[in-house]
Parts: structure tokens; C-alpha cells; sequence
């Protein structure tokens, strides 16, 4: 008896190391692991935010619509075929790495800022902006705070734990020469039901967020936000590092979608543009040159980005501007109309 | 000396092997994980190390029982989450073992409307989710608390509102110099009170320590005012008007509404599992007891004092030891209500900030660890005292 117990914790701990040694060998292979599992589980495994209206949002059939959904649903169309292939997992600021680093997720698309040491440090990628954003204040209509230079010391603010937010508050105040009580809650409905009760006289957190949790508070006209903005939040989906191709994937999903704006391709007319002139659109639509080898995907990725998901003005009309949240499209204008949004060509 | 029970039983080699086996699995296990979570974590270039303990915070936190703001290190920003959520745990324990010691001889009472009403707290609070009595507790509190320029004032000296309740804060000086005089006093108690206890046994006189004891209490420290040189001012909150509708006080010492709330969550709810603590403790005492310390002639409150407590406490005091394990565990919902405890501060924003996942979530866990142990240890050597010592 004692015997044979003793033999299978050997064999045990025995198949324990080579499991390890196995895993050990992973990472600097070619192939890409993540798109290989993404494909045989059939779905795209998509880190969002616990309810962000605009950017990610869940109805109340618990369907998911924002521009940061559309990119995990871009990567669906262009590796499953099906943009409707996503399991979401709503994240709070303060999960949001860990999920994505433990292999919870394989797309963070949660508001997130591109900053040096997340992209440096943490195991993480980012992979480009779709939104450029900076950090705002919003206060109650009647309390006489017209600008930033209002503030006095005594002052209290809440926002989100674990975000930029709270390093960008402090610098502010700080170089202002402000002392002020930070209130840091870890789920932004919180913060707004402080904020609603009085509890802080300010809250602050990206512009777009502050715009965009305004349409959930009690009386959304009561609240301005100030128009100074105090830092550069650029947005944008990350992944792990170490799966280059992977990171290559979302990268080129997000920049389709910017670079159809430019070249007026849309949802709508994509597929009859296969014959166009122009062989930027035809690259874009798939009838020229075999750019979805690259990353060992059809000819028709790109085409099915634009098809089911749409072109990022078509997004952007659709749940940001069209839904009142930011109807000026300001720096998140194409370069060649005075905006920023300017990707590398897809060639 | 005698070596004999060092050397192994040769007999009983063989059951030493189970024993081996297990500490040898334990080990390798952990060496397993150990070594696997380091090779994913060097595919993933995620570094590892203790270093950032040293680097600059960068980021305030709101409530703080020492001086920090963001210039200070992440090893500061663990210190301040600790000693807030050692405050909430001792605020917690203390007003659950009150309520929980009230409600639980409560539903013992004779009194119908007294044993009634202990028993639907009981099962109200305790049935509840505590995250929920959380919420309940913070936003029915943010929403019955008026605006600083509405506050609820008391006296003029201390202040009740939203943003939280403003006491006057205590300047002192030479501060040392009256802790020392309280200790002294204490140690004065404690002779005395032994002295009383001597007499009163080997001669059957009486001497009134109790009155002795609250004499000396406060004769030490008026000498260390009188002639310890020890000052005590009052900095008395003011209220602060910052902009058309915003005023805050300025001064003083704010206790912030998530503290309260959060305090009163814990003890609230713990206090239930400690009252049928109290209330299994009492019944456990066999009524022969009672009634034998009746027909001698003791009150009701001599019984319960003399003859009930003193056994019930060894039946109460282990699972009352676990309440308060589980409530300084459950003082990490904090984060919920952004009550700056360890679990928001450094398992939350600092393990945010600096991604340093493993070495977070390992401190944070040894300190909860540490805590519980101290806890329990404390708890035994207190049941240990008061257990029945042969005579
Ligand atoms: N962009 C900032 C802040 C992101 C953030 O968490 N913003 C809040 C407030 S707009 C939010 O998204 N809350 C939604 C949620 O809790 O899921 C960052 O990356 O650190």
C-alpha cells in the first residue's frame, strides 16, 4: 500500500518538472500562442471596464457597445471571422493588469493611458491610442468654480484607485501649491455616488470618463467640467508582452480601422470597393497583396474589420458623438482634417 | 542531560516516512511554483525584487494617522494602510464585543420586548451580505449627513457633516513626559490593588483600592501638568468658506465618514456572531449552578458577575477569538469605500502603480498573517488567565 503511494507522488512531482521545463520553452517561438488559443477556444478573450458609456457599456440584455469594444471586436473579424466572437470580462482600474498578465484576458480595452513604466515595467504592451484624452475636473454648476485657479486649499477630490489620475491629481495640486484630500474609490459608480452626495466638491478623471459618467448621475445639468485639461491621457488597448505577433494583430486591427476613414471605406461600401483604382483600398478591402500572411491570417481580415465593425469615424459617430458624449471629435480628428490620428500605412 | 529522546526509535522509522513524504511534497510544491511563476515571469520581462519599497510613492493618500504625502516611499504607504486598518480592526472589535456582550445576555433577558428585540438583530444584521451593510451604512450616512455649512454642531468645538466629524486635535508638548506619568500611575495601581488583595486575604482587612486606583489615575498625570511641564492646547476646527457653495472646516481632526461607516459595518455585523457566543457561553452553565449561587443569597447581577462569567468566558472566549480574526479580515472591504486600509493602499494603488504583483500580494498576505497570529496568541494567553487554575 505505502508502496504504491510513494510511486505516484514520484510520478507525480516527476510530470510536475517536466510540465514546468515544457512551459520554460514557450514565448520565443514564431508562432503565436495566443492567436492559436484564441482560435480553437472560438472566442476573443476582451478586458473592459465595469461600464464606461461610449467606450464599453453593457445594455441590459448584457450585450457590450463602445469604441473600446470595438477593437476586441475588430480582432474577432479578423481572426474568428465573427465580430460577435467576444467573452468580455469587466475589469476595475485596479484589476486591469493583472487579468490581462495572468492570461484572463488577451485584449485590455479599458480606457487605459499609454504611459512609460506600464509599457516598460509590467509586462505589458501597448499596442496604439484610439483616443487621445486628458485628465479634467467637473464640479457642481452653482459652486462658483469656473477654472482650475478657483481651487483653495481644503479642497476635496474623488477618483478611481489604481489610475494615472490619482499621480495626475497630486502633481497638479501639488505644483499649485494646493493641500487637498484625495478620495479614491475603486469602482468609478462609487465615485459618482460620492460625488453626487457631496461627499467630495470635485471629481476628476479623464475628460471623455467625466462626460461620459455625467449621463449616469441624477441631474447631469446640475455638473460642469472645467475647461482646463491637466494632463495627456492617450487611450488605447494593450497586451501581453512577449507575443509579438499577437501584439502585431491588434495593432494592425485598430490602425485598419483609422486608415479606412482616411481612404473612405466604410461598413457599408467595403466590399464594392475590390475593384478600386486606388491600391491603398485595395490593400485595405484585400484584392491586393497578401498582407494578412504576415500574421498567418486570409486575405480578408481587413475586410471583415471594416465590414462588421466599422471605419473609427463610423465608430466614433456611433457611440460618442452621436450619444452626446463628445459630439466635437477634437484631436481624435484624422490628420488630414487637423486632427492627431495619424497610423503607419498598411502595406 | 539526557540524549535518549533525541535519537530515532529505529521501531518506529516507518512511521516517520508519511511525515517525511508530506514536508518533502509541501516543499516541492512550493519550489514548483516558485520556479514556474519566475520562468513566466522572465518570458514576460516582469522583473523581481523588493527594491520599490524605496522608491517614491508619487501618489496621497487621504487619511493617515502619520505624516506621509506622496514624496514618501511605497514602505511608508504600507505602514500608513496597515495602521488604518489596525484602527478600524481595534475601533471594530471594541464596539462589536460591547453591542455583541449587550445583545447577547439581551436575549437571555426576561424581559420579552429586551430578548425580542436582541434576536431579530441577531438574525437581521447576520444575515445580511457585510458588503452590503457596508454600502447601506457609507451612503445612507453620506446622504443623512448635512453639508459643512449645515454641520451639526457640537458645543462650538466639534463639528458633524458629510465630509466628516471634526474634533479639536490635541497640541501637546513635552507628550512623552505624560505617557510616562500614566505608566507610572498604572504601575501604582497595580502594588496597590496587590497589596489590597494580600491584606484582604491573610488579615481580612478592607482597603478601598478601587477609589486608591482612580485617585493615583489622575493625581500622576496633573503632576506632569504641574510640574512635568506638559501643556495641552486645543485646535479647535473652523469653518472655511472656498467658493460660492463650497465650505470645508479647517483644523482640528477629521474623522472621515468611511471610517465610520466601515466601523460600524464590522461591528455591527460581528457583533451578532459574538452575542450568540455570549448567549451559547450563559446557557452552557448548568442551571444547578444558579441555583446554588441563589440559595446563598446572591443578586441576579453576583450571579451572573461571580458565578457565570467567570466559567462561561472559557466557552466564549475561543470562537470570540475567531469573530475577531474575521472581522479585521473583513476590514478589507474597505476598498469598497475608499477607506484608505493596507488592501487599498498598497494591494490596490501601490500594486497598481509599480505592477509588482508577487511581492505585493506576499507582504500584504504575511501581514494579515502576522496580525491574525498576534490576535489569537493574545486571545489564548487571555483564556489561559482567566481558565480554572488548580488550587
Ligand atoms: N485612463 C486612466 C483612468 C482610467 C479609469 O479607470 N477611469 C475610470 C473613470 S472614467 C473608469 O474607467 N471607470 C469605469 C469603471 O470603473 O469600470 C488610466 O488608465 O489610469
Amino acid at each position: 500500500m505505502l508502496k504504491t503511494f510513494k510511486n505516484w507522488i514520484l510520478i507525480g512531482f516527476a510530470s510536475l518538472i517536466l510540465v514546468a521545463c515544457q512551459q520554460q520553452g514557450g514565448g520565443n517561438s514564431k508562432k503565436s500562442k495566443t492567436l492559436e488559443n484564441t482560435q480553437k477556444a472560438g472566442f476573443v478573450k476582451c478586458g473592459v471596464s465595469q461600464g464606461l458609456p461610449g467606450f464599453s457599456n453593457a445594455d441590459t440584455a448584457g450585450n457590450w457597445s463602445g469604441i473600446d469594444v470595438d477593437v476586441c471586436r475588430a480582432v474577432a473579424a479578423a481572426v474568428l471571422g465573427d465580430a460577435d466572437k467576444v467573452k468580455y470580462t469587466p475589469l476595475s482600474a485596479k484589476e486591469r493588469f493583472t487579468a490581462l498578465i495572468a492570461g484572463e484576458i488577451d485584449i485590455l480595452s479599458r480606457n487605459t493611458t499609454w504611459t512609460l513604466s506600464r509599457d516598460a515595467d509590467i509586462g505589458l504592451t501597448f499596442v496604439g491610442v484610439n483616443f487621445y484624452d486628458g485628465q479634467g475636473f467637473m464640479v457642481r454648476k452653482n459652486s462658483g468654480i469656473n477654472s482650475v485657479n478657483d481651487f483653495q486649499s481644503g479642497i476635496s477630490a474623488c477618483t478611481n484607485t489604481g489610475t494615472t489620475t490619482e499621480l495626475n491629481m497630486r502633481d497638479f495640486f501639488n505644483s499649485k501649491n494646493i493641500s487637498y484630500e484625495p478620495i479614491a474609490f475603486e469602482k468609478a459608480d462609487e465615485v459618482v455616488a460620492a460625488y453626487d452626495a457631496g461627499r467630495c466638491d470635485t471629481y476628476t478623471t479623464d475628460k471623455s470618463g467625466l462626460a461620459a459618467q455625467r449621463t449616469k448621475m441624477s441631474s447631469p445639468d446640475d455638473h460642469k467640467v472645467l475647461p482646463e485639461t491637466i494632463s495627456k491621457e492617450p487611450l488605447g488597448p494593450v497586451v501581453r508582452q512577449g507575443d509579438a505577433v499577437w501584439e502585431d494583430i491588434v495593432r494592425w486591427s485598430l490602425n485598419v480601422m483609422i486608415e479606412a476613414e482616411e481612404y473612405g471605406v466604410n461598413s457599408s461600401n467595403a466590399s464594392s470597393l475590390k475593384d478600386s483604382e486606388n491600391p491603398q483600398i485595395k490593400r485595405l478591402v484585400g484584392s491586393e497583396g497578401e498582407l494578412g500572411s504576415a500574421f498567418g491570417l486570409d486575405n480578408e481580415w481587413s475586410l471583415r474589420i471594416i465590414e462588421q465593425v466599422g471605419n473609427y469615424g463610423e465608430i466614433y459617430e456611433k457611440h460618442i458623438a452621436s450619444t452626446g458624449i463628445m459630439p466635437d471629435r477634437g484631436p481624435n480628428e484624422l490628420w488630414t482634417k487637423g486632427g492627431i490620428l495619424y497610423v503607419a500605412p498598411a502595406r | 542531560m539526557n540524549l535518549k529522546f533525541f535519537s530515532i526509535d529505529l521501531k518506529n522509522k516507518k512511521r516517520l516516512i508519511p511525515q517525511v513524504l508530506t514536508l518533502l511534497s509541501i516543499v516541492l510544491a512550493i519550489s514548483y511554483f516558485a520556479f514556474n511563476a519566475q520562468v513566466n515571469m522572465n518570458n514576460r520581462g516582469i522583473a523581481f525584487g523588493f527594491g520599490f519599497l524605496t522608491q517614491e510613492a508619487s501618489f496621497d493618500i487621504g487619511f493617515s494617522l502619520i505624516d506621509y504625502d506622496g514624496s514618501h516611499s511605497y514602505a511608508r504607504a504600507f505602514l500608513v494602510g496597515l495602521l488604518n486598518t489596525l484602527l478600524v480592526s481595534v475601533i471594530g472589535i471594541f464596539f462589536a464585543t460591547l453591542i455583541g456582550v449587550t445583545v447577547g445576555i439581551g436575549r437571555l433577558s426576561s424581559n420579552f420586548l429586551v430578548a425580542k428585540f436582541s434576536e431579530v438583530y441577531v438574525e437581521v444584521f447576520r444575515n445580511i451580505p457585510l458588503l452590503l451593510q457596508l454600502f447601506f451604512w457609507y451612503f445612507a450616512a453620506l446622504r443623512a449627513l448635512p453639508l459643512p455649512e449645515q454641520a451639526i454642531n457640537f458645543y462650538d468645538i466639534s463639528y458633524l457633516t458629510v465630509k466628516g466629524w471634526y474634533v479639536p486635535k490635541f497640541i501637546w508638548t513635552n507628550f512623552s513626559i505624560f505617557i510616562y506619568s500614566i505608566l507610572a500611575a498604572i504601575v501604582a495601581i497595580t502594588f496597590v490593588s496587590k497589596h489590597a488583595k494580600k491584606q484582604r486575604e491573610e488579615f481580612g482587612k478592607h482597603i478601598p483600592s478601587f477609589y486608591i486606583g482612580i485617585v493615583l489615575l489622575f493625581t500622576f498625570p496633573a503632576l506632569s501638568f504641574f510640574i512635568g511641564g506638559v501643556t495641552l492646547d486645543f485646535e479647535i476646527p473652523v469653518l472655511k468658506q472656498m467658493s460660492t457653495t463650497i465650505f470645508n472646516f479647517r483644523g482640528g481632526v477629521s474623522i472621515i465618514p468611511e471610517l465610520m461607516a466601515l466601523a460600524m459595518a464590522l461591528s455591527m455585523y460581528t457583533a451578532t456572531f459574538i452575542a450568540e457566543n455570549v448567549r451559547a457561553g450563559i446557557l452552557g452553565i448548568g442551571k444547578g449552578q444558579k441555583e446554588a449561587a441563589a440559595s446563598i443569597g446572591l443578586t441576579n447581577t453576583q450571579i451572573l458577575k461571580l458565578v457565570v462569567l467567570p466559567q462561561a468566558l472559557r466557552i466564549i472566549i475561543p470562537p470570540t477569538t475567531n469573530q475577531y480574526l474575521n472581522l479585521t479580515k473583513n476590514s478589507s472591504l474597505a476598498a469598497a469605500i475608499a477607506y484608505p486600509d493596507i488592501v487599498l493602499v498598497f494591494a490596490g494603488t501601490a500594486l497598481m502603480q509599480t505592477g509588482r504583483a508577487i511581492e505585493i500580494v506576499s507582504i500584504t498576505m504575511g501581514t494579515y498573517l502576522l496580525i491574525s497570529l498576534s490576535i489569537s496568541s493574545f486571545m489564548n494567553w487571555y483564556n489561559q488567565s482567566v481558565a480554572i487554575k488548580e488550587k
